[in-house]
């Protein structure tokens, strides 16, 4: 799984009512519609600016808050490639799996605003193309991009019919 | 380097050196879900082409949250649960059964030292009895029911340290508030607690449940404690099932270790409308209150009746106050009636109603009314949470709860045990 894209930076603590607002979330069960309002109270220009593949970058506790599948669901239908973050609130990581959205904890203070990354989930490489550097990432366990690569729990059953790993 | 309870249950069930932060596969031993979350799961099990589940003999729904019905749509996902358990074969508990966490032990499902994963954020609760036992998601319930399986990233430990003896009518839920109110209500969020020291010890296995039963309001994802003779004589009484125990090494990796005393503690209230806004009683004594509740997975128990019903004993609820009971299951409504304990309540004027959730999450059973001040023994007091988001939750013990519908006005329950 490798991505390439425009990094967009955000702080710490981004909860699940900023990643997708409470006003949107119980209104509609379509995905692309949810998308359209991803970090909207944080940047309400957000939806426009991305382009497919790029990358969310935030600092610490990303996800805290509800429970609900909506914040994975609504940033993958926003074609956003991967999150990164200094870390992540332990339900939101869980759902990311279960939903197929990739998730990569590094320290992002060496990444800017605009910047251009190329990410390899599977190596655990960050390259800061900008910045001309590599940020040193722990790579995910293999199980869990297997999940990833499926897209997700639901599909890795559908395929596998049990956890498969091999 | 030793290793947490949390730590050796992860590494026996996935079979590998599991550390805290590792992310594992690991085998687990039972399988539940509520009426709130089996809906969902039945369909992502569908969604994932699920044929069978691991073991049907390993997985429950119960029929709590909602029971019985009080609406039409809640009818529907009820008939939906029980024609999944038909069809798979797996154990269902209907309405009237009880609560999940109360079920869970009682039934015998939950052993020392077993991995055990719940659609429900209090699932925690068996670490009383030194389970590894979880809140999951419905997706996450789905593919448990299909492989007997699922991944955990193994927590980091906060070890609370429990010194000193209880004074008497201090009560096993005033200490978890105390520790809430500390810690906050998200001091522990990604960890797992481990509870010990002589004070827990000294706790029968019932009010140990209500400890572990709210780790998660101090975000804790397991909140565990060692098996010691008590649990082994309850835990044998509850099931014929073989079990292996875990124990925390000496030498075990902690994030953090908390020591207290609590041979001074008072009677604790958490005030509206979170969980970690915890005074002592005598901060809110005198403030009115409309409407109590004994019951809930935290103090629905037969120890929690018999200590209202001792507060209750040839007293009256206050004509301005209703008092809702709520037996845990049908097992601790059958024990409480034989001893005499329910007909004290009843005679009290306690509204009793099915065991189950009751009131405690607002679909049925005793929604309070705008303004209104309402003491619980359950284990939350968010806004809105008993279906009114004008209404005001303060949590205290069953005592507490006793003695407050007494008076009309919450009391510290120690004027009532003289
Ligand atoms: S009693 Fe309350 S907290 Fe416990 S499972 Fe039921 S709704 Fe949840």
């Amino acid at each position: 799984m490798e991505f390439k894209g425009i990094a967009h930076k955000f702080g710490d603590d981004v909860n699940t009512d900023y990643i997708i607002s409470g006003r949107y979330k119980f209104k509609t069960l379509d995905m692309k519609e949810l998308a359209r309002h991803v970090m909207e109270d944080l940047d309400p220009d957000f939806y426009s600016k991305v382009n497919k593949g790029d990358f969310i970058v935030a600092g610490k506790n990303f996800g805290c808050g509800s429970s609900r599948e909506q914040a994975p669901l609504a940033i993958l239908n926003a074609d956003i490639s991967a999150v990164l973050a200094k870390s992540f609130a332990r339900i939101f990581y869980r759902n990311c799996i279960n939903t197929g959205l990739a998730l990569i904890e590094c320290d992002t203070d060496q990444i800017n605003e605009g910047d251009e990354l190329e990410v390899d989930v599977e190596k655990g490489v960050i390259r800061n193309l900008t910045q001309q550097r590599d940020i040193p990432v722990k790579p995910l366990p293999r199980f869990m991009l297997k999940i990833l690569s499926d897209g997700g729990l639901v599909e890795h059953f559908k395929k596998h019919g049990t956890f498969n790993f091999d | 380097m030793g290793k947490t309870i949390a730590e050796k249950i992860l590494s026996r069930k996935s079979g590998q050196d599991a550390r805290a932060n590792d992310i594992v596969l690991a085998d687990l031993d039972f399988v539940m879900g509520q009426d709130g979350t089996s809906p969902l799961a039945i369909k992502a099990f569908e969604e994932m082409a699920g044929k069978e589940t691991f073991d049907p003999s390993r997985v429950a729904m119960v029929i709590d949250h909602s029971a019985p019905s009080p609406l039409e749509g809640v009818s529907k996902l009820h008939a939906q649960m029980r024609e999944y358990a038909r069809r798979y074969g797996i154990i269902l508990y209907d309405i009237g059964e009880g609560v999940c966490h109360q079920l869970m032990p009682e039934k015998g499902h939950v052993v020392p030292g077993s991995l055990v994963i719940g659609a429900d954020s209090h699932t925690c609760t068996y670490g009383a009895i030194n389970a590894f036992s979880t809140g999951v998601g419905s997706t996450d319930l789905a593919a448990g029911m299909m492989s007997g399986k699922l991944w955990f990233k193994v927590p980091e430990t906060i070890k609370f340290v429990i010194h000193g003896q209880l004074p008497p009518g201090v009560y096993s839920k005033y200490l978890i508030l105390y520790l809430i109110g500390d810690i906050t209500a998200d001091g522990a969020t990604y960890m797992a607690a481990e509870y010990t020291g002589e004070a827990i010890r000294a706790l029968s296995v019932e009010a140990r449940f209500t400890i572990s039963n709210m780790a998660i309001e101090m975000g804790a994802k397991a909140g565990l404690m060692e098996a010691d003779e008590k649990t082994m004589e309850w835990v044998k009484r509850h099931t014929g099932q073989p079990f292996e125990p875990v124990q925390a090494d000496p030498d075990a990796e902690y994030y953090m270790v908390k020591e207290y005393d609590v041979s001074a503690l008072e009677p604790q209230v958490a005030r509206p409308h979170t969980v970690d806004n915890v005074v002592p009683v005598s901060q809110v004594a005198g403030t009115t209150i409309q409407q109590g509740v004994i019951g809930t997975c935290t103090n629905g128990r037969l120890e929690d009746l018999r200590i209202a019903a001792r507060i209750l004993k040839r007293r009256k609820v206050h004509p301005d106050t209703r008092l809702i009971v709520a037996p845990a299951s049908r097992r601790v409504m059958l024990d409480a009636i034989q001893e005499g304990v329910l007909q004290t309540l009843i005679e009290a004027g306690a509204a009793v109603v099915t065991p189950g959730c009751g009131p405690c999450v607002g679909t049925h059973n005793g929604v309070p009314s705008d303004g209104e001040n309402v003491i619980s023994t359950a284990n939350r007091n968010f806004k809105g949470r008993m279906g009114n988001n004008k209404a005001f939750i303060y949590l205290g013990s069953p005592a507490t709860v006793a003695a407050s519908v007494i008076t009309g006005q919450i009391t510290d329950p120690r004027e009532f045990l003289k």
